[in-house]
């Protein structure tokens, strides 16, 4: 088997003997990887599955039946600029860096095997799924986010490969060391340690989690550290998919829900999904989702983007001032008893700038879920809880919030705390719910088919051949 | 000579190099087995402008002479027995390092100046202990401050009773900083004198004068002048008498050669190559080549030209002209290229000769130039590579860097190699050999490295944990630049703290405790507004205004 043929790729592997040598080494580590921890029972069967053959227009969307683990991974990169500039920070305007700096190795290091972490974490933590899917749709789905996920573990190992020398390497190798939930070597991130064992928390997760990922990808898009760049601008097209699972899949709940009440007032009667355990999993993941972007007030954020390293999003579209030394940022936190406003410097609430762009869109995605609702004539609305409630990283850390953001104690917190997030009994209903649902053109009873299949097939398709 | 450095950059590169005949302010005199250095400071001729070496104060330029003259001693005049240090100004032996000069001096040459006058004193420590030349100090008038801690470095001192020379420290009573040449360690440290006498004498601006002085034991005796020079004869009569008899001829150490660019320095065996964008730079030492001396005579016929000589004198200054003159050198690679082979062929020759008085000489000369090193305040990487020949002597180059950096690649000869004299012929100030000070957590590897059969390959020398890294011929280089840009990058105050903290591990000694008291105190109090600020006593001194304290203890 050519080199090529294992390792798909544009980056020029073959010459590269250094690159060569550690991705050939991984490469086997992977495979075991995915055939330990990857989707459980359906290694061996044939998925439709849209696999990235090249970084044209017409190659990164190439539709066909594929057995996961022959998925063609590999590297595929948007070809560099030699004259990219870096386009913020204290070297703004000088050449990109198409090297790793060596002042600011463990800071890039840092940031990739943080963002690289979370890719094989959400593999492992959705690997029971395909037992209880709603429908084959649902499952090819929860697969194609699956392989690339996988992919994007690729491209950020191409990074630790071809960028960091030996630590680059072990750290590649902890990256298939390291274990979602495991108390002993855990995912980086907690987010990435919650379980995610039934069809509502994927939803949940892939429409709030992945979009973590979409605004931490959009800043690392406009690095100047040029490979880092690249390689993340490739991949946030792969994660539009996810979210659009995420976002249609709550969606298609709340559809159903609505449907369901048409007829009675207790959708339990009728294996549906009330609105409040709907609403309790959307405070759960949003606010675990919001501690990802960080502190509110951060040092790191500062020293990245004075390096150059992690702009804003869109940093280049939405802003003139790529500087930004001078203004200040608003800060709500916790003074004593009180919830204060404090003015933090520009570059130091880069975290919540970002943020503040995640929460704007997470409420555009809320609105038309509540409109599913106002269409079936259900007066009841969802919404997103208060960005101080549930925290668990930053100026909230420590204090309790109700989910208006009213500061409260923690023994109010713990007497209501039932209202707001999921119980072991809500859990535990959701559960009952998932039983799978694998014949073609069929779907659960608690959620709405989709509008359109994929690929412009129909919704009947034989996504998976079981 | 005459330039700026005070306000800013130096407009003329400091030149270490010079010989009796150019001396402007000291006296060599020789007579049979007596040496009189007798300092005799021309106030104009300064290394810098600004101020005048009244009183026999002294600059960086009097003390180059005065460790020239250390250094020639040694080399060119091994028939020298003891060597008296005084003054030919009368009433005055020596009033220290000129305030005005510190007054108005960067911090970095303020440094920079201490450590030289540091190193100069503990040669001529040095000097007493092992070359059998002793140092007396014949204070024929007031030695205050900077001046009694140079007759601190001697063996024996002693003061004319003229009703008014004294000894003294007035630096913490008049200029609000601390006597910066080991003079509060040596009081206590090597004469010994009771610490609460200690503090008296070091508070009390005048000083003290010949009784009290001796019943203290700052000076051993002291002599009314009309007898004081014949008392001093009569005690280097004594020592004379005393030490054994040697009959050797010196060899004459001529000045180096040296081709200077840019962005370079070439000596014969040693060259220097700055980057400066990247601020770092290349130290290359060669080994010699083939057809070397292996006698004493041969040696002696070679004088200065003898490699292991000649190729440390230039290693010496090339550390000296990156101190004072290229600040912004952050870190120095150290290199080495030739054959491993012929070094080891000069070890052996200074092993077994090594009690003869030159040979001696040349191995205490390594020694010395060793510990310059470790006490440079720049970042110090050893690079490994084919060709290199990092052995026996030039081992210690590997061991005295913050850290070594050895190609692994089986497919090329890269080897290191120790000899004898990593045994302990070139000790550290903290008394152990590098390879101790290396391995206090396990001192039986030190055996095992010392009793290793022929050379270490990358992997042996990995494993004897000779190295810090090996990586392969596919990450060598990249490895290497990451090494460089990430050292570069840090706070260079925070490395000069780290590398002098982590060098010297082990037990203190008189010269770790002089070298840490001077970066981690003085180099404090020059700093603070107690010293330098508008109200600073540095700054006040000598002028209308008086010294304004911020009296909160920190």
């Amino acid at each position: 088997m050519s080199l090529y043929d294992r390792i798909p790729n544009n980056v020029n592997l073959s010459e590269d003997v250094r690159l060569q040598r550690a991705l050939e080494k991984w490469l086997p580590n992977y495979l075991d990887w995915w055939r330990e921890m990857g989707p459980d029972g359906f290694q061996e069967k044939d998925i439709y599955l849209r696999t990235a053959i090249s970084v044209e227009p017409n190659g990164w969307a190439h539709f066909d039946y594929v057995k996961m683990p022959d998925y063609r991974w590999g590297i595929f990169l948007v070809p560099p600029d030699p004259d990219a500039k870096i386009g913020f920070g204290d070297n703004y305007g000088k050449s990109a860096y198409q090297e790793v700096p060596g002042e600011f190795r463990n800071s890039l290091r840092r940031i990739i095997v943080t963002q690289g972490d979370t890719e094989p974490a959400s593999v492992e933590q959705q690997r029971q799924l395909g037992h209880t899917c709603p429908s084959l749709y649902d499952l090819r789905n929860l697969f194609q986010v699956n392989v690339e996920e996988g992919r994007h573990l690729w491209a950020m190992v191409y990074l630790l490969h071809a960028y960091f020398g030996r630590d680059g390497r072990e750290e590649a190798d902890e990256l298939l060391q390291r274990r979602s939930g495991n108390p002993d070597k855990p995912r980086i991130l907690q987010a990435f340690n919650q379980p995610c064992d039934d069809w509502l928390n994927f939803y949940c997760f892939t429409m709030f989690t992945d979009r973590d990922g979409k605004y931490q990808l959009s800043a690392l898009a406009e690095s100047g550290f040029e490979p880092l760049a690249l390689t993340c601008q490739f991949m946030l097209t792969e994660e539009a998919h996810h979210m659009f699972v995420g976002e249609t899949g709550i969606g298609r709940v709340v559809k159903r829900t609505a449907q369901l009440l048409q007829k009675t007032d207790d959708v339990r009667t009728v294996s549906g999904i009330p609105l409040e355990i709907i609403q309790k999993y959307i405070n759960f993941w949003y606010t675990y989702s919001l501690d990802l972007f960080g502190g509110e007030i951060s040092s790191n954020s500062a020293d990245f983007f004075a390096a150059g390293l992690k702009g804003r999003f869109q940093e280049q579209k939405k802003y003139t001032d790529h500087i930004a030394v001078e203004g200040v940022v608003s800060i709500e936190a916790v003074e004593g008893e009180r919830v204060i406003t404090r003015d933090v410097p520009l570059r130091n609430a880069l975290n919540e700038v970002l943020r503040d762009e995640y929460v704007k869109d997470s409420e555009r995605a809320l609105a038309r879920w509540n409109k599913y609702l106002a269409d079936e004539g259900i007066t009841a609305r969802l919404y997103l809880p208060s960005s101080r409630f549930h925290r668990h990283v930053g100026e909230y850390l420590n204090h309790h919030f109700d989910v208006e953001g009213n500061l409260i104690s923690e023994a109010e917190f713990q007497r209501r705390v039932e209202e707001w997030l999921p119980t072991m009994a809500d859990r535990e209903y959701v559960q009952s719910l998932m039983v799978a649902v694998t014949e073609p053109g069929k779907i659960a009873n608690w959620i709405a088919p989709p509008s359109s299949g994929v690929n412009n097939k129909p919704f009947d398709f034989e996504y998976v051949r079981l | 000579m005459a330039i700026s450095y005070g306000n800013g950059e130096p407009s003329l590169t400091i030149n270490f190099a010079t010989s009796p005949e150019q001396y402007f302010h000291w006296k060599l005199t020789l007579n049979g087995a007596t040496a009189t250095l007798a300092m005799d400071v021309q106030e104009d001729e300064t290394l810098q402008d600004g101020y005048k070496l009244k009183l026999n104060s002294y600059d960086l330029g009097v003390d180059i002479e005065l460790a020239d003259a250390v250094q020639r001693l040694r080399f060119e005049h091994p028939e020298v027995k003891v060597v008296v240090i005084t003054s030919l100004k009368p009433r005055i032996f020596c009033a220290g390092a000129n305030i005005y000069m510190l007054g108005t001096s960067t911090h970095a040459w303020k440094v920079n100046f201490c450590k030289f006058t540091n190193e100069t004193r503990c040669a001529i420590e040095d000097a007493s202990h092992h070359s059998r030349q002793k140092y007396i100090a014949a204070l024929n008038g007031t030695a205050s401050g900077g001046g009694y801690e140079l007759a601190l470095a001697c063996e024996e001192i002693y003061l004319v009773e003229d009703g008014n020379s004294a000894v003294s420290l007035p630096e913490v009573p008049l200029l609000g900083v601390l006597p910066g040449t080991g003079g509060l360690t040596r009081l206590v440290d090597k004469r010994k004198v009771r610490r609460d006498r200690a503090d008296v004498f070091s508070t009390l601006a005048e000083g003290l004068k010949g009784k009290r002085a001796k019943e203290w034991g700052l000076i051993d005796d002291y002599f009314p002048t009309t007898k004081f020079q014949e008392a001093i004869d009569r005690r280097v009569e004594e020592l004379i008498a005393a030490s054994p008899k040697v009959e050797a001829t010196g060899i004459k150490l001529h000045p180096l050669k040296i081709e200077t660019t840019e962005n370079g320095r070439d000596y014969r065996y040693v060259s220097l190559r700055l980057h400066r964008e990247k601020r770092y730079g290349d130290l290359t030492m060669r080994a010699p080549a083939g057809d070397l001396p292996t006698t004493p005579e041969a040696i002696q016929a070679q004088g200065d030209a003898y490699w292991a000589l000649q190729a440390y004198r230039e290693l010496d200054d090339a550390l000296l002209y990156l101190r004072v003159n290229e600040p912004e050198i952050g870190l120095v690679c150290l290199r080495t290229a030739g054959d491993i082979a012929n070094l080891l062929a000069v070890d052996e020759t200074l092993t077994t000769h090594r009690e003869h008085w030159l040979i001696g000489e040349i191995i205490l000369h390594m020694a010395r130039v060793f510990r310059r090193l470790d006490l440079t305040a720049r970042s110090f990487f050893a690079i490994i590579e084919p060709g290199s020949c990092f052995a026996g002597n030039l081992l210690e180059l590997a061991l005295a860097a913050d850290r070594t950096y050895m190609l692994n690649d089986p497919a090329q000869k890269i080897e290191l190699a120790t000899s004898a004299l990593n045994a302990g012929a070139l000790p550290m100030s903290n008394g152990l050999t590098r390879l101790h000070s290396r391995f206090l957590a396990k001192p039986e590897t030190v055996e095992t490295i010392l009793a290793h059969q022929g050379r270490f390959d990358t992997a042996a020398a990995d494993a004897a944990g000779l190295v810090t890294a090996a990586p392969d011929d596919l990450d060598w280089d990249d490895e290497i630049r990451l090494a460089i840009e990430e050292r570069t990058s840090l706070s260079p105050d925070a490395l000069t703290g780290m590398e002098a903290s982590l060098r010297f591990a082990g037990p203190e000694t008189l010269d770790t405790k002089i070298y840490g008291r001077l970066t981690a105190w003085q180099n404090w109090i020059f700093q603070r507004p107690n010293a330098v600020g508008e109200h600073g006593a540095l700054t006040n001194y000598g002028k209308p205004t008086q010294a304004k304290f911020d009296y909160r203890r920190t």
